[in-house]
This record gives structure tokens, C-alpha cells and sequence, in this order.
């Protein structure tokens, strides 16, 4: 899948290209007392997920008893088992992926193209489009999820995966383009004259050059397509009524019932949208930080 | 080769931003959306003579300033140990962070098991050590579920307030902090004359970026307690989100939706002014 050879490309080629600050560090050294604050911080971020973990290996009757074990006696899967069979989770995950997939797609093609024209040509109303894309993201979620509802009605969106991977895309557009853009802006011009004096065409030159010379910030801008596209609760929430369109945010919004709450389910379904965010993150958390610094800091 | 990229949030951010507007002068009913009517002022006066709405608020305010203080001390907190030195401190960077990349959802269904009055571990760990004499159900009760899903905020947003100070930080050149320090300050001095002011751009920006999100984010209170007990967690967005899938008053909640985005502005533009005060004096 194209997303999975995005992020294990981050992985290899970030340092290379990833905008970075000067490197100087503040020498620290023999600071002991860090070692305690590192150890809590690590339990505060772990511990929650994995008592979910442990909770989804923890099979029902043990569950229900009133005495909270931590270590369940007898470690189980049937939670996940039931999961899929019992509901329609299955759907939901694919959902979810066939989403993520299209968003990240429109995301990277369109942020390309838009990253490139922003750092290399110098047309009127650059920075009007520049700016005006990083503002329109600071617009509240609220005010347009209301017209966009009517919007996607009107279309023939409404509970339709094609309407969320629109809008979706849409949203992660601003910041892939200013990553594009910061990426495209380290590739030396120089370069590109070089290709087209070789006789090189204009397409050319993009294809034979910045397009495998920007991959870092291609791979960056689709993880985060893809983290943000898998992640997004409200919109899918409101746009969707079917399991033909749901995703998983909204699926285990459901299991939260008005009465019983599926700890089982809810927990083994956590863990299951948890495994592709942990993987994806944890290969493009560098090429991600050093463009949310960068664009923070260029801002 | 800008078309595409700025016809998708042309089409799906802009031209609905401005529709939200005009949504906002009409009554437009959620089950049918084509009888539209135009209505002036009414949706507003309506606003502003319910009560829930000075709640919703007042709810907002408290949200959207404590979780950025909090996020704001603790973060720096965090960027100053990620920026020590110690053994693995590449992996470590990029696990504190993963809360934020967390999806709302999942925060939300964590928390609420930890914190589930019966069966939970908070309760279990609080009851052990004896600062709880009996199980307290945190989200369902008045006074304290409004501070319980700020603390699971101020938790998810803690790392990236992180994350931009580190940043900021490795950019203070080494050489200037090896002269104040020959030059005889302490590590205290060090931080508040030298570093801090250095910093200080992306620390306001984070700030700003942060506190527009926070103000906007509401899936966590939709998902936990969607606004109850009793109000005591209805946020401005959530009052307007109920308005229109509740009550199925679109137009009302296109109101709802104008009144928050514009007290955003009249926030971030105070807020600029005061920087931009500051640093002049």
C-alpha cells in the first residue's frame, strides 16, 4: 500500500532533508535528577494505554468482577474475535482505510503541486495565498460544520466515504502545502537550471527532480494525511449514518451506549485504531517535528 | 498547479465559512433544510436571552485558558528535561509524544475506563493510598467533571507545547550560554536572561495556535459527558452542536458558530496587541 511505503521512506531519508535548525544544544551534563522526571513522564504517556491493553486481553467474566485486576488470569483474544464478528467493526476499519488512503493521495498530490508553485515561481498574490491558506485552518470546526453538512446534502456526500475524503483533504491541506513548500524550498535551485540546460522540459525537470528529491516531505505530508484523515471523529460523526461510510472514531463513539458500556469491545477496538497511528508515528515523528517546528518557527 | 489545492479548501473551508454567515440571518431547519427562511437578527437576540449560552460561555472560557496554562508549564517543563542529556532520548522524544497523535476518540474511552467509578484504576489507586474514602464518579459529578476532561486535555496537548519549546531551544546558540555562564550566572539566570527571551517568539506563537484549538475542540466533552451534569461542561461549540443536531435549529447554530469565531478574532487580536506591547517596552 502506498501508505505504508511512505512512512518506512521517512524513516531512512529525514535527516538528510528535514529543515532543521542550527545544532547546538545546551550542555546539560550529570543533571540527575531528569531521570525521575523522564521515568514519570514515560508512566504518565504509557500507563493508560496499556491498561486498555491489558484490559482488552482480559476476558468478560473476569472483567465484571468488582475487584479491579491488573493482570487478567487467564489472557484472552476472544474480545477481538467477537469484535469483528459480533459488529461491524471489519467495515468500519476498512472504512477508515479506504479513507485515509484517498486523502492521502488528494492530500500529496495537491500539496505538491501547490508546495512547489509557492517556493519556486514569484506570482502576484503568492503570499496572499500563502498566508490564506495557514488562516483558513484557524476557523472553527463549528462554524462550518453546519453549511458543510447542507453542502454535502446537496451533493450527494452525505454518508459518503468520497464526501469525507474531500473534506478531509481539504483540512489537511494548509499544513501539507507549508511542509511541500519547505521541503521543495531546500532542494537547490541550481539543480533545476542544471536539468533544463541538459534539455530537460519544464515537466521534466519536476518529475526528474523535485519530485524524488522532495520524498521526505512527501512522505511527512502523507503520514499526516493519514494520521489526521484515521484520527477525525467530528465530521464523520456528523456526516455519516451507515456502516457504509462510518469510520472507526465513530464506531467506538457507539460502543460508549447509553447504559452499558462494551469494555471489551471498546477496549480491543482501541487497541486495533492504535496500531496503524503507533507504526505510521512512530517512523515519520521525526520528518513530522522538524516541519511543525520549521513552519512554527518560519511562521 | 495552485488549482487544485485551493479549489478543495475554496470549495470546503471558504465557501462554507461565508455561508455560515448567511446561515446565520436565516431559520433553517435540520429536517428541511429547503424551507429557508430570512429572519435578521432573531437567531441572535434568541442567543442571547438563554441562559445556557452565558453558561456555555462562561464553560469556554475556563476550558480554553486553563488547558493552554497548564499545557504551557508543564510543556516547558518537558521541552527543558527532552532537551538534557541522557540514554535514548531519540525514542523518548517521539513516545512522550504520541498522546497527541492519538486519536480523540481513543483519549476519550482511555480516560473514562481509568476513570470509571466501579471498575476503574484511578479510583482503585486513590482508595489504596487512602485520599479517597469512597469511589468517586468523576465525569458525572458537577463540581468535578468540568477539571477531570481538562486534565485528560491538558495530558493530549502537553506534548506539543514540548515538542515547538524543544525546538526553539536547540536553536539557542551554545557559545552565548557559555558566556553568560563565564560571565557568572547560574543555571536559573541563565534561563530566565538569556534562554527564555530567545524563545519567546515561538512560545507566543504555540500559544495563540493552541488556544484557538482549544477553544474549537469539543470532541472530548461530545464523547465523556457531552455537556452534563447539569451544563456544567457545555462549551460554546457544544452548545452550537447540540443546537443543530438536537434541536435541529441550523440557523441557531450557525449563530452560535459566527458569535464563537468572532470572539476568536477579538481574542487573537488582544492577544497580538499585548505582544506586540510587550516587546516594545
Amino acid at each position: 500500500m502506498t501508505t505504508d511505503r511512505m512512512t518506512t521512506v521517512i524513516g531512512r531519508d529525514t535527516d538528510v532533508a528535514a529543515p532543521t535548525q542550527p545544532r547546538s544544544r545546551i550542555p546539560r551534563p550529570r543533571f540527575r535528577p531528569v531521570y525521575l522526571l523522564i521515568a514519570a513522564w514515560i508512566v504518565g504517556v504509557i500507563g493508560p494505554y496499556t491498561w486498555m491493553g491489558l484490559t482488552s486481553i482480559t476476558p468478560t467474566s473476569e472483567l465484571n468482577v468488582n475487584s479491579t485486576t491488573i493482570f487478567p488470569e487467564n489472557p484472552s483474544f476472544q474480545a477481538y474475535g467477537r469484535l469483528l464478528t459480533e459488529t461491524g467493526f471489519l467495515r468500519y476499519m476498512a472504512n477508515s482505510a479506504i479513507v485515509a488512503a484517498g486523502v492521502v493521495v488528494v492530500t500529496v498530490l495537491a500539496a505538491l503541486l501547490a508546495g512547489t508553485a509557492l517556493s519556486r515561481y514569484h506570482f502576484r498574490g503568492r503570499r496572499v495565498v500563502l498566508y490564506g491558506i495557514l488562516l483558513v485552518t484557524l476557523f472553527p470546526t463549528i462554524l462550518l460544520i453546519v453549511p458543510l453538512y447542507i453542502q454535502l446534502k446537496s451533493l450527494g456526500l452525505l454518508d459518503n466515504k468520497l464526501g469525507l475524503i474531500l473534506v478531509y483533504s481539504a483540512f489537511a491541506m494548509s499544513f501539507s502545502t507549508w511542509l511541500m513548500k519547505g521541503f521543495v524550498d531546500q532542494i537547490p535551485v541550481e539543480i533545476e537550471e542544471a536539468s533544463l540546460i541538459d534539455g530537460c522540459s519544464k515537466f521534466g525537470s519536476f518529475r526528474y527532480v523535485i519530485l524524488p528529491l522532495s520524498w521526505p516531505g512527501i512522505a511527512a505530508a502523507g503520514t499526516y494525511a493519514f494520521i489526521y484523515s484515521w484520527n477525525e471523529f467530528l465530521f464523520a460523526l456528523t456526516f455519516t449514518s451507515s456502516d457504509a461510510a462510518k469510520t472507526i472514531p465513530v464506531g467506538l463513539s457507539q460502543f460508549i451506549g447509553e447504559n452499558i458500556i462494551r469494555w471489551d469491545f471498546l477496549t480491543a477496538g482501541g487497541v486495533l485504531a492504535a496500531i496503524p497511528i503507533l507504526i505510521g508515528f512512530m517512523y515519520a515523528q521525526r520528518g513530522l517535528i522538524s516541519g511543525l517546528a520549521s513552519g512554527a518557527v518560519k511562521g | 498547479m495552485l488549482a487544485p489545492a485551493l479549489l478543495l479548501v475554496g470549495g470546503f473551508i471558504l465557501y462554507p465559512a461565508v455561508n455560515a454567515f448567511y446561515l446565520s440571518f436565516t431559520s433553517t431547519n435540520l429536517l428541511n433544510v429547503d424551507a429557508q427562511q430570512f429572519v435578521g437578527f432573531d437567531n441572535f437576540t434568541e442567543m442571547f436571552a438563554q441562559p445556557e449560552f452565558y453558561q456555555s460561555l462562561r464553560n469556554s472560557l475556563v476550558w480554553t485558558v486553563g488547558n493552554v496554562a497548564f499545557q504551557l508549564i508543564l510543556g516547558m517543563l518537558g521541552a527543558l528535561v527532552l532537551n538534557a542529556k541522557f540514554k535514548g532520548r531519540g525514542f523518548i522524544r517521539g513516545l512522550v509524544l504520541l498522546p497527541w497523535a492519538t486519536p480523540s476518540v481513543l483519549v476519550a474511552l482511555m480516560w473514562l475506563w481509568i476513570l470509571d467509578p466501579n471498575l476503574g484504576i484511578l479510583n482503585d489507586i486513590l482508595l489504596a493510598v487512602g485520599l479517597l474514602n469512597e469511589p468517586m464518579a468523576w465525569l458525572a459529578n458537577e463540581e468535578t467533571a468540568l477539571a477531570t476532561l481538562m486534565a485528560i486535555d491538558i495530558w493530549q496537548g502537553i506534548p506539543f507545547f514540548a515538542v515547538m519549546i524543544l525546538a526553539a531551544l536547540q536553536g539557542v546558540p551554545a557559545d552565548l550560554l557559555e558566556a553568560a555562564k563565564i560571565d557568572g550566572a547560574g543555571p536559573w539566570q541563565n534561563y530566565w536572561q538569556v534562554v527564555l527571551p530567545l524563545i519567546m517568539p515561538t512560545v507566543l506563537i504555540t500559544v495563540m495556535l493552541r488556544l484557538i484549538w482549544t477553544a474549537n475542540y469539543f470532541d472530548l466533552i461530545l464523547v465523556l459527558t457531552n455537556g452534563g451534569p447539569a451544563n456544567s461542561t457545555l462549551t460554546l461549540p457544544l452548545n452550537a452542536y447540540h443546537t443543530a443536531y438536537k434541536g435541529s435549529d441550523l440557523g441557531g447554530a450557525a449563530a452560535l458558530g459566527v458569535v464563537q469565531a468572532l470572539l476568536l478574532v477579538v481574542l487573537v487580536v488582544i492577544y497580538m496587541r499585548q505582544v506586540r506591547k510587550s516587546e516594545i517596552a
